[in-house]
């Protein structure tokens, strides 16, 4: 019996062995002729394009993923391509399984590739130098090696700030709860956006600021809203991927500023608003323009007058006049008059962060690792 | 730090520890059979996913805690059927578990999720007020005991439930003499005239069954009623580790589940004026302690702290 159950397995194994085997087809050699460096891209009959992207999360996970997934279906909606056009996989986490995914990738055809998370910067910085006739767009880093890989993120902070009167005008108890993932720039910079948007209509509000160590798990991420409840907030914002800080304040009977999507479906009690990506315009733009072939290695770095960052629509939860308020602001910002980072700013230790008359550009909100004056590290 | 805050961190700390309390139980009781099942991650998420697709479509909470269970119950059935029947590996036949409840449990939310415009599920608000913390006349509103005792989810009760009948049952019960017996020496068990094969199944499917009702919790509790990918994201291994943290003993799995919560929510709550240490070594600290736990039982060798001598060792009649 024992002996005959090992050679049961054996054959399966071999069998399925042979089965998986049967998909790595080899990859279809690279169409010959054209040259990017020289000539530029090809243009490329759009019954014939392919379009790529690996994400780091769910499709479904109402956060940064599902936020780039919304703006792949309304690129493929507008630009007319079908189902089997566009490629999407999911869950490629940022070690070797993203060269894999980029080559499965590559070996399908797709004549553009896009990728949603910082990690996955350096694998498509080296594909793109193996594979040049294939264009690779990643979001969030800062590569660009000038001929078929380029990089696009956007002004995130400025709707933070928006989403920060929100929280502002309506907190009672002056404390605002707000869980991040990382104490990493990204995560921190956003956080002093929100706090000098609080700032800027309530002086005596304190952010509590609270760290994860994870992008995504529920179960923390929840904990972590319920200890700032528990610590006297009545509003949580948060820099997470899932929705479990707005469904702990909704649980809790008081409020919510959400992250990457308009979360207000999934806490209606709770939800004010939420800073929001949107990226139908750059999908299709990038796409036509492959189309066409007029594509360039050109960085593209998106803001509130593009569209591509917003405030969610306001609900019926905000306190009264902040409809007003965020107006003003969001004007004066997409006039230019209005700059997230633009000195006096004094850090949470007391030392000045940025000084009067400056303002702080790309470079170093991308360095930035000190807290705000009215933020509170949990 | 005032004493509302302490009452909230140890509410908390209860909320945090019921999940991996319900599906340890299960997992000890398993062990117990002389069946390692490592798939305890994936029963929790088929009982997620099973639970909230028929809570979604049928609206009924007992619709719903019986898929959940009974979803964990057949998952186990699966591995008792390789593992007890067919003799597979069981350390690889659980593994495959996992992973397999985790594609499947992703797989089901998304067809799901699929089928709504905004690409959202949330269960019905009726459905989900049966899962609200209860609230009892009188003693709900007590100033402190309230709050403490009589204010939790009606899981956190049922979890108690359970290890002390589980506890009563296989110290207190000639069947759990039995289960003990055929987890530590299935061919003296068998000797005996015990029915090792229908004890070994029976546990597991109640293992996977326990692991399935966590996942109920996960979905209705951790997640509020909105369809979340990767919704376990790790608490089945933590089980797995709270197992031999507590011994193997249902009761200790109690105190064992509180301690492992704590650990899970204690970085949100020590004040960090006072107690700065990394972040990072929170998430660690629950296999740190079992670590040490092991050390120490193994320093002491310990007979009562001991896993069951046939755990991972598959029973074959014909070799005897």
């Amino acid at each position: 019996m024992k002996k005959m159950s090992k050679w049961l397995i054996l054959a399966l194994v071999l069998v399925s062995a042979l089965v998986f085997s049967g998909c790595n087809q080899p990859a279809p050699a690279p169409a010959p002729g054209s040259d990017p460096e020289t000539e530029g891209f090809q243009p490329v009959a759009k019954e014939d394009l392919k379009v790529g992207i690996i994400y780091i999360g769910s499709a479904t996970d109402k956060g940064w993923t599902y936020s780039h997934d919304q703006g792949m279906l309304a690129m493929q909606e507008s630009l007319g391509l079908e189902e089997n056009q566009v490629i999407k996989k999911e869950f490629i986490d940022e070690d070797s399984s993203c060269e894999t995914a980029l080559r499965e990738l590559v070996e399908a055809g797709c004549q553009v590739i896009f990728g949603n998370s910082w990690g996955y910067m350096d694998y498509m910085e080296e594909m793109a130098e193996e594979y040049p006739e294939i264009i690779f767009s990643h979001c969030s880093g800062y590569k660009n090696n000038g001929i078929n890989f380029n990089n696009y993120f956007g002004a995130i902070n400025d709707a933070r700030y928006l989403s920060g009167i929100a929280a502002g005008l309506k907190t009672e108890t002056n404390k605002i709860g707000y869980v991040g993932a990382y104490k990493n720039p990204e995560v921190i910079s956003g956080a002093n956006a929100f706090a000098l948007g609080v700032a800027s209509v309530n002086p005596d509000a304190e952010i509590l600021f609270t760290e994860t160590q994870t992008w995504f798990d529920p179960d923390l991420e929840k904990s972590a809203a319920i200890s700032l409840l528990d610590k006297g907030c009545d509003i949580i914002a948060q820099h997470q991927d899932t929705t479990m800080p707005q469904i702990a304040a909704q649980e809790r009977g008081v409020f919510s500023v959400g992250y990457h999507v308009d979360m207000a479906e999934d806490a209606p009690q709770a939800h004010l608003t939420a800073p929001v990506w949107d990226w139908t315009g750059y999908y299709t733009d990038t796409v036509e323009k492959v189309i066409e072939g007029t594509w360039e290695p050109i960085n593209y770095f998106g803001d509130m007058a593009d569209g591509l960052v917003d405030l969610s629509p306001l609900t019926e939860n905000v306190a009264e006049g902040t409809e007003e308020a965020v107006k003003a602001a969001k004007d004066q910002m997409v006039a230019g008059e209005l700059k997230v980072f633009a000195g006096p700013i004094l850090d949470n230790e007391g030392n000045v962060a940025v000084e009067e008359g400056l303002v702080l550009d790309r470079e170093d909100v991308d360095s930035m690792m000190w807290f705000a004056f009215n933020i509170l590290v949990q | 730090m005032d004493l509302n805050y302490l009452i909230s961190f140890i509410y908390a700390v209860i909320v945090a520890g019921t999940p991996l309390l319900l599906a340890t139980l299960g997992e000890i009781i398993t062990q117990k059979a002389g069946n390692l099942n490592l798939g305890v991650e994936g029963m929790m998420y088929i009982g997620v996913a099973s639970g909230f697709a028929v809570a979604y479509y049928t609206k009924n909470p007992i619709f719903f805690i019986l898929a959940a269970i009974l979803s964990g119950a057949l998952a186990a059935f699966l591995y008792a059927l390789l593992t007890v029947t067919l003799k597979a590996n069981q350390t690889v036949t659980g593994l495959a578990l996992s992973i397999f409840g985790t594609g499947f449990a992703n797989f089901v939310g998304e067809t799901i999720t699929n089928t709504s415009p905004t690409r959202t599920a949330v269960l019905d608000g009726k459905l989900m007020s049966y899962f609200k913390p209860i609230n009892i006349p009188l003693l709900s509103d007590l100033p402190i005991l309230g709050r403490l005792l009589f204010q939790y989810n009606i899981f956190v009760y049922l979890a108690v439930l359970i290890a002390l009948v589980t506890g009563y049952f296989l110290f207190n019960d000639i069947r759990g003499l039995n289960l003990r017996a055929v987890g530590e020496n299935a061919a003296a068990a068998d000797a005996s005239g015990i029915d090792v094969f229908k004890y070994k199944y029976l546990a597991i499917c109640f293992g996977g069954a326990l692991s399935g009702l966590a996942g109920a919790y996960i979905s209705v509790i951790t997640a509020g009623g909105t369809w979340t990918a990767n919704s376990v994201s790790g608490l089945g291994w933590i089980s797995v580790a709270l197992v031999i943290f507590a011994g193997w003993n249902p009761y200790k799995a109690i105190f064992g589940s509180a301690i492992f919560g704590a650990l899970r929510v204690l970085r949100f709550y020590l004040p960090r004026q006072s107690f700065n240490l990394p972040n990072s070594l929170y998430g660690a600290l629950p296999f740190l302690v079992t670590a040490l736990v092991i050390i120490f039982t193994s320093i002491f060798n310990s007979k009562e702290i001991q896993q069951p001598a046939g755990c991972g060792v598959n029973y074959d009649r014909e070799e005897r």
